[in-house]
């Protein structure tokens, strides 16, 4: 699951030590905007010892430079072969990019005997360009699992305020969801930013979720909790999806077509929609006193 | 004036026949804002005086000018509940002939009791007094709120000296210590910075692993099935603890617990939950910041207790004995449970036990909470430097790695496993941390001098710690 | 390969080592940790390993550590090797 994700500077020993114990799904260890340009070459050092002197349990994906700096390259040839899970490029405004990274790193993996085609691809949706291109991006390659919506910078390129209400973001967000579904790989929301507004970030999150985003990125660890709870089936939705399961199972073996629960209608989707949940509580662990 | 009033400091201690080899004793309610002690050891030190004993409840970075004191031999002897890194590292040194004298915040009075302590003067720092010496620690530009520690003292001293700021007229109506137990009253400008005495508030800490382990503790005390209605609690000061407080409070409060008491060093936070409805009533036997001091002047409920009602052995009873959890830290833990409290990694006196084992000793739930490691130093050892508390008194260890439960409580720890929490054993703990810092060589034998010794609640001697230089770090 | 100019790497931050290489004749490497005693054979065998897989036949190699963990002390020193080599 993806419920959560969380930055980690990647020339910071103590925080890429925390990672490891921190309840996020997936770590985005950063080799970008963490990082200052004098120390891009420690970080990317500091990074890959640490992925090979760690075991982290969870999704690692990094961060690494844009395509237009001189150091995307080095960043892929020091990484890739501590075997992380995914990259996440930055800037993506178009699949030329998507283009040119895969080919890099399926170079790499052959070179570094890893599955070719193994290292999957989170791109950084963060300028109008991008958010344009975000369907042609999202199937652009089989590497790609997910679209991350980058509010900061978006709402930069759309030369407009970045707020904790979203309006600037919120077409942009349904845009990526959209795409993302289109090309059949996973939403991921942008961070919310205020660190000390736990309130703010719940609302966030919830609004996220309600987009059908199916994870948010997050800049703070005290978030993680609270973010992997709004994004996990929610107790109520477990019990009905197992009653919607159970009246389907009822209305096979009684022969008849139509299924109803509780006076509605149960048709195919709402069917569907209860096996999604139950699949991704039975992933957690869910139980249903939860 | 008048009254038991004296003019100074040296004038307390002719009148109360000072002499060479006398202990004198003094309370840490002022922390690292305190005066007192400073002023009066440099008066003892004016007169001439040589071998005095200090028996105070805790030495803290503000005392250095007693390494001098030490050193030209005016103090020979020390005894205390905490003694904190900077006068510490020089105790570890060796500058003491005779070993330190470590107890606990319920040991001392108890040895007071029992006459193996025996203080000749008490000098106490009285944020407010009358001209007869009744003394409260509410009230006054240096006040403290609680005196806890300081009441054995005015009952057991052969003498007893108030220091005070705040000279109030007769009768002192809300008095703590009473005019029957004092002899003379000195005033003084200032007894304390109040700046060091009590912070202007306590904080949760930020770090993420810090608030890690308090949701973790929190939901450890939640599995015990210790937290329902009645429930009482006593945590630390530092941010660590006040995040597994509030931790708790929001389960507290979420599931409608009232909880009978919280006690201990009180502060803000607890003051807060207590508002709120988590605990009916506060037991006070130091405040740590300004919101707690308010507290305690105003509310009923909000009660100073000594610090042998707190946690004496020798009490008929002690609220440690009625606790249902606490939270504790560490330096070290072995995989005995054994804590030591009273020196780093690298064998230095840089604590005391306070009321580690007096609270670990009493309370149904004994937690400690402390990181797995703490700049490459693993938490888990073979065994301590030194034994604070011994780990039959030790029900868990949270780190971030996981909690261990001590094989003692099978009870626990079946209740425990029942949870979503990361249980695992003390040796899975230490293997952990070893992995992740490598084994760490063991330090030189310890066959210096002993420096300290450190003395149970019952009066034995649990420990030794021996001398030990700061370490080079040059190769 | 050669240390042909002063350059350090890393912090003083806890957990961190602020690694110093300047080029000299013979390699000569001087630690300071607070955790010497516990930990100091390790710390050097790491960076004897390190100067060895760069072949780094001389140099003044000074560590300041924080408690960094070996893998931090290898990428460390290394970034501070390369760094020196421009």
């Amino acid at each position: 699951m993806r419920r959560s994700l969380l930055f980690i500077p990647g020339n910071s020993p103590v925080m890429l030590q925390n990672g490891a114990v921190l309840p996020a799904d997936s770590l985005i260890l950063d080799l970008e905007d963490a990082v200052a340009a004098d120390q891009k070459d420690a970080a990317r050092l500091l990074t890959a010892a640490a992925l090979r002197s760690q075991n982290y349990k969870k999704e690692i994906i990094i961060r690494i430079n844009s395509l237009d700096s001189s150091y995307w390259q080095p960043d892929l040839e020091e990484i890739i072969p501590c075997r992380p899970d995914a990259i996440m490029p930055t800037k993506c405004s178009d699949s030329s990019t998507i283009r040119i990274l895969a080919e890099k790193i399926s170079e790499l993996e052959r070179q570094n005997d890893i599955e070719e085609g193994s290292i999957k691809l989170l791109p950084l949706i963060e300028t109008a360009l991008g958010i344009e291109k975000a369907f042609e991006i999202a199937s652009s390659s089989p590497r790609i699992a997910a679209l991350l919506l980058g509010g900061e910078d978006l709402a930069a390129d759309l030369q407009c305020d970045r707020t904790k209400r979203g309006e600037e973001i919120f077409y942009s967000r349904s845009r990526i969801v959209i795409a993302a579904r289109a090309a059949g790989v996973e939403a991921i929301d942008t961070p919310f930013t205020d660190v000390d507004d736990d309130e703010g970030l719940i609302q966030d999150a919830r609004l996220a979720r309600s987009l059908g985003f199916s994870g948010k990125a997050a800049i703070s660890p005290r978030h993680l909790t609270k973010i992997n709870e709004i994004f996990s089936p929610q107790p109520e939705a477990v019990r009905y999806a197992r009653e919607v399961v159970a009246a389907v199972e009822r209305a096979k073996k009684a022969g008849k077509g139509v299924v109803s629960l509780h006076g509605k209608m149960i048709d195919a989707p709402i069917a569907a929609r209860a096996e999604q949940v139950l699949e991704q509580a039975g992933r957690l662990g869910l139980s249903l006193e939860d | 004036m008048q009254g038991k009033v004296v003019n100074s400091i040296t004038d307390a201690l002719r009148l109360a026949g000072i002499r060479d080899s006398m202990t004198l004793s003094f309370h840490h309610h002022l922390r690292n804002g305190d005066y007192v002690l400073n002023l009066v050891m440099s008066a003892v030190r004016e007169l001439g005086l040589k071998d005095i004993t200090i028996n105070a409840s805790a030495i803290f970075d503000c005392h250095l000018p007693l390494v001098e004191l030490i050193k030209d031999g005016t103090v020979s002897g020390l005894e205390c509940n905490y003694l904190g890194a900077l006068v510490g590292k020089s105790i570890s040194s060796g500058i003491l002939k005779k070993p330190v004298i470590f107890r606990t915040h319920g040991g001392r009075p108890a040895d007071l009791e029992r006459g193996s302590a025996h203080i000749d003067i008490a000098f106490i720092a009285a944020p407010t007094a009358d001209s007869q010496g009744n003394i409260s620690g509410k009230y006054g530009p240096s006040a403290c709120g609680s005196l806890g520690y300081a009441f054995a003292d005015a009952r057991y001293a052969d003498k007893v000296v108030a220091v005070t700021d705040n000279l109030v007229p007769y009768p002192l109506a809300d008095f703590s210590i009473a005019e029957t137990e004092v002899d003379y009253v000195v005033i003084q400008d200032r007894i304390g910075d109040p700046g060091g005495i009590v912070s202007g508030t306590t904080r949760i800490t930020r770090d993420p692993i810090g608030l890690l382990m308090a949701d973790m503790a929190a939901e450890a005390i939640k599995a015990s099935g210790l937290l329902r209605d009645g429930f009482s609690f006593q945590t630390g000061a530092g941010g660590a603890s006040l995040a597994a407080a509030f931790a708790l409070e929001k389960i507290m409060l979420k599931e409608c617990i009232q909880g009978s008491f919280a006690s201990g060093g009180i502060t803000s936070q607890l003051v807060n939950m207590h508002k709120r409805g988590c605990f009916e009533t506060l037991l006070d036997v130091q405040c740590f910041d300004l919101g707690a001091v308010e507290s305690i002047r105003v509310n009923p409920q909000h009660k100073e207790i000594s610090a042998g009602h707190y946690a004496s052995p020798e009490a008929a009873s002690a609220v440690v004995d009625s606790l249902d959890a606490v939270i504790l830290g560490a330096t070290e833990v072995d995989l005995s449970f054994n804590v030591n409290v009273h020196t780093n990694s690298q064998g230095l006196i840089m604590g005391g036990s306070g009321g580690h084992s007096d609270t670990a000793a009493g309370a149904k739930l004994a937690i400690i909470i402390a990181p797995l490691m703490r700049a490459r130093m693993p938490l888990i050892v073979d065994r301590v430097h030194t034994v604070s508390t011994p780990g039959d008194t030790i029900d868990m260890v949270v780190t971030q790695y996981g909690i261990a439960v001590n094989p003692r409580r099978a009870d626990l720890f079946d209740l425990l496993r029942q949870s979503r929490l990361n249980i695992v054993t003390i040796e899975e703990l230490k293997e952990t941390a070893e992995k992740i810092c490598g084994k760490p060589k063991a330090l030189n034998d310890e066959d210096g001098r002993i420096v300290a010794e450190v003395h149970y609640r019952d009066g034995s001697i649990i420990d030794t710690i021996r001398h030990r230089n700061h370490p080079h770090t040059d190769n | 390969m050669e240390i042909k100019q002063q350059a350090s790497a890393g912090t003083l931050e806890s957990s961190d080592v602020l690694v110093t290489v300047r080029p000299a004749d013979n390699l000569l490497l001087k630690i300071e940790s607070p955790v010497l005693a516990q930990y100091g054979e390790q710390i050097e065998k790491v960076c004897r390993e390190v100067l060895s897989a760069l072949a780094v036949t001389g140099g003044e190699i000074h560590l300041q550590d924080q408690g960094a963990l070996d893998c931090t002390i290898r990428a460390r020193l290394e970034t501070a090797l390369r760094r020196s080599e421009e």
